[in-house]
């Protein structure tokens, strides 16, 4: 507090935030370790999860060489393979990308998007990330526990998840769940921060619906995960009991080698409920902060406001509210009651509806726009055609009678690759290009990203669209080898080749990637405060990198939404947020408004 | 899962509710200038929504594990347990700190320290000696042979009343906590804010042990029952 005089502005709600006061770092220690700056915590967020998003990368590679030369590695075992599968896809998807997405650009963009100061409850948003590390350390610490890490497959279904055939069956599964029950306290200590931050930490003039989609994304996201999570938390305890004290809430009457085992009466299906009661929300926390991301992106590097603001943000509140309604099509194969799949069958493909509402807006925003072929826009674009096909292969499979053959097969990996793995990944790599010269004052190498993006984008489709085609054909999922099932054509075999030789190559561009992060915090030329000439407010801070508290003096009053580009009648081609009516210059634009 | 989409469903419509004031229709392409926000929580404190939040968090975590309460109710293998008496003591119990707690909110909206003071202090009481009750209504049952493994009924009891208490010992913790700052601050307005959280939260924990207590003793069953045959 002593050193920068937190001005404020008179008489306006947002100001009047009691917690606000915030408390600088004097040390080392509390400046860049516990920090509780949300700009560092994002950070440190980032580079926790893409750490863990190169060891996942590693883990797919074991697996694709499995099944494209099944064989050749002997360390690859069946059991090895189901724990690859396993730990591959929790890190991913709950450890990497709610983490960067919610964690990373979260704790980076609201505050600074919104015109805050910081995070409202700064400490807890702190304990939100060691909580994230320690339970990190835990999941890592389940690859040196006897036995290794579970391999019950990313899902943990029981009763196979603690039985005794299953790797990781002596103390894995425990401490992945233990993971996931710190992974939970710590994001709600996080979630808890971001929606409230939306709600009161907002700047003068910031009303709801002046707020850059990317804020409406991530703050949806939040309170669907803060609803969400709570479930995959009661099936973890339930679980934990089950495998420590020996209750029965998911476990029936079984014979294991011959004993009969003191469970019984539990139901297995009750945990598939709860897992996809969060399971299926899961989908869209990832998708929603990846949608507002993409509309924000779009909107500065085609020069075009975004088409349809206001049908977005009710696209992202319905898409958010019809997510709680679907989960029971992932249990399409567990055999229950017609009318349900019926039922369940009809919301998803109603969540088609408000999902596609958003890819005509921003095809129509890029539609007659001055589109700059910028590495970031480059991720967006791939983001819209990838996310475009994941879904159209969502429309099969949410339909009960085409679900059910192709349930078990290649098709819902590629599917769900494509639409959850592949089209979120290029948004997080679009954004970290994009407020990268934010968070560094530095740009990255250009010509470094469009190889990463070409690589990345043609060769995940090169490795996910045969895919499809293997499902078709009948080449089941989560199979360590087809050994005698093979009533599929050689040729599959050589595919499934041809697709690890593409996915080495495709993990291994990611270093470019990396390289490019780590080279451009010293290498990459000098961005400026506003290197994309954007509207939104953490563009126009005083200075970047942005320090403990943002804005200097005087926090920012807005004066218009986040969209005005291009504007008729007036001499630039973007009017920021915080620019008053009376100081926006008038008169014809000198040039066609390009890059300067 | 019908407690839980119930539950949410209840709180999607409080969102329904705040959003429409929140001029979602208005266009805002084009109106440049300042637009004083009018929106109802922002003259609240930020500490009381996201209190009011938290409980959202805790709401649907009690409303999931009762959803899969009631779905593992219906299976063969149910036998329910007997109800301790002391639940009934302990549930008078966790109503009194609750309103001692309202004592203590309207004491220290006066300004009156001493009084406020003397509602936390009744509250921690009480709410320890809730705390206490369940303790021994978990001993009586292990002690009559109703233990935590042996039917999924006793591990919901078990289970469901660890929870509650341990959100309940959370709140004393912040209920102590606020009674040594009251004590020690010169006057009780600032305190005012830290003991209407505290009242809050545990308005809602009673509010829920409640529910909690109504479908372990079954009556919550018998009343949908009823429902049932009245709407068919």
């Amino acid at each position: 507090m002593a050193d920068v005089p937190l001005d404020r502005v008179a008489e306006t709600a947002t100001t009047e935030v009691e917690d606000l006061s915030l408390h600088h770092p004097h040390s080392w220690l509390t400046r860049y370790v516990f920090s509780q700056d949300a700009k560092t915590i994002s950070i440190q967020y980032t580079v926790t999860a893409l750490a863990i998003g190169f060891l996942a990368l590693f883990l797919s590679w074991l697996m694709r060489l499995q099944l494209g030369f099944p064989g050749t590695f002997a360390f690859i075992d069946a059991a090895a393979y189901y724990q690859l599968i396993t730990m591959h896809g929790m890190m991913m998807i709950v450890y990497v990308l709610t983490a960067v997405l919610l964690g990373g650009f979260g704790n980076y963009l609201i505050p600074l998007m919104v015109g805050a100061r910081d995070m409202v409850f700064p400490y807890a948003n702190m304990l939100s990330y060691w909580f994230y590390l320690l339970a990190v350390v835990i999941l890592l610490g389940s690859f040196f526990a006897p036995g290794g890490p579970t391999g019950a497959g990313w899902t943990l279904y029981p009763p196979q998840a603690i039985l005794s055939g299953t790797p990781g069956q002596e103390s894995g599964i425990i401490l992945m769940l233990v993971s996931l029950i710190v992974f939970i306290a710590g994001f709600t200590m996080g979630g808890l921060n971001y929606v409230v931050t939306v709600l009161q930490g907002r700047t003068r003039g910031m009303t709801l619906m002046r707020m850059p989609l990317t804020v409406w994304g991530i703050f949806t996201a939040s309170v669907m995960a803060l609803l969400a999570f709570p479930a995959l938390f009661v099936a973890s305890v339930m679980m934990l009991f089950d495998k420590l004290f020996g209750t029965s809430f998911f476990m029936p009457a079984l014979v294991e080698l011959g004993t009969r085992l003191d469970y019984g009466g539990g139901s297995p299906i009750l945990f598939q409920h709860l897992f996809w009661f969060f399971g299926h929300p899961e989908v869209y926390i990832v998708a929603l902060p990846a949608f507002g991301i993409v509309s924000d992106l779009i909107a500065t590097h085609a020069r075009r406001n975004i088409f349809g603001y206001r049908m977005m943000v009710w696209a992202i509140l319905a898409i958010g509210a019809l997510s709680f309604v679907v989960w029971a099509h992932h249990m399409y194969v567990s055999g229950m009651n017609p009318w349900f799949g019926f039922f369940f069958a009809t919301t998803t493909l109603i969540i088609a509806v408000p999902t596609a509402i958003k890819v005509y807006n921003w095809v129509l925003t890029l539609w007659r726009g001055d589109i700059h072929l910028t590495v970031p826009m480059l991720f967006a674009l791939g983001f819209i055609v990838t996310f475009v096909n994941g879904g159209l292969s969502g429309l099969f499979l949410g339909n009960v009678v085409v679900d059910v053959p192709l349930s078990d097969t290649m098709f819902v990996v590629a599917h769900f690759h494509m639409v959850m793995g592949i089209a979120p990944v290029l948004v997080i790599f679009g954004a970290i290009y994009h407020w990268y010269p934010k968070a560094t004052g530095r740009m990255m190498n250009e010509a470094l990203g469009k190889l990463h993006f070409w690589i990345t984008f043609l060769g995940t489709y090169a490795i996910f669209f045969p895919m499809h085609y293997l499902g078709l054909l009948g080449v089941p999922r989560r199979y360590h080898e087809m050994g005698e099932a093979s009533f599929f054509p050689a040729s599959a075999q050589m595919l499934n080749a041809y697709i690890t030789v593409l996915a080495l190559i495709v993990g291994a561009a990611q270093l470019l990637f990396l390289f490019n992060l780590i080279w451009s915090i010293r290498h990459g030329r000098e961005a400026g405060g506003n290197p994309w000439r954007a509207t939104s407010l953490e563009w126009q801070t005083p200075e970047t990198p942005p320090p403990h508290g943002n804005w200097g003096k005087e926090q920012p009053t807005v004066y218009r939404w986040a969209y005005d580009y291009n504007v008729p009648g007036v001499a630039q081609d973007f009017i920021p947020q915080n620019m008053p009516p009376e100081a926006v210059p008038l008169g014809a634009r000198s040039a066609s408004g390009g890059a300067s | 899962m019908t407690a839980a989409v119930a539950f949410l469903v209840l709180l999607a419509a409080l969102a329904a509710w705040w959003l429409s004031g929140q001029r979602l229709m208005s266009r805002p392409w084009l109106a440049a200038g300042v637009v004083e926000d009018t929106g109802g929580l922002s003259h609240m404190p930020a500490a009381k929504v996201g209190l009011g939040v938290f409980l959202a968090v805790i709401g649907a975590l009690f409303s999931l594990f009762l959803s899969a309460y009631t779905m593992r109710m219906q299976l063969a293998d149910w036998s329910a347990l007997p109800v301790p008496r002391i639940l009934w003591a302990t549930t008078l119990l966790i109503l009194l700190a609750s309103a001692a707690l309202v004592w203590a909110v309207r004491s220290a909206r006066r300004g009156e320290k001493e009084r406020a003071l003397d509602g936390l202090l009744a509250a921690t009481g009480l709410g320890s000696a809730f705390l206490g009750g369940q303790l021994i209504a978990w001993d009586e049952l292990a002690g009559s042979g109703y233990r935590l493994a042996d039917n999924a009924a006793n591990s919901f009891f078990y289970v469901l009343t660890g929870l509650h208490g341990a959100h309940i010992l959370g709140g004393l913790v912040a209920v102590v906590a606020v009674t040594v700052k009251l004590w020690r601050s010169p006057d009780a307005a600032a305190a005012r804010l830290p003991v209407e959280l505290c009242a809050l939260y545990w308005h809602f924990l009673a509010l829920v042990w409640l529910v909690l207590f109504a479908v372990i003793t079954g009556w919550a069953g018998d009343f949908l029952a009823v429902c049932r045959q009245l709407l068919s």
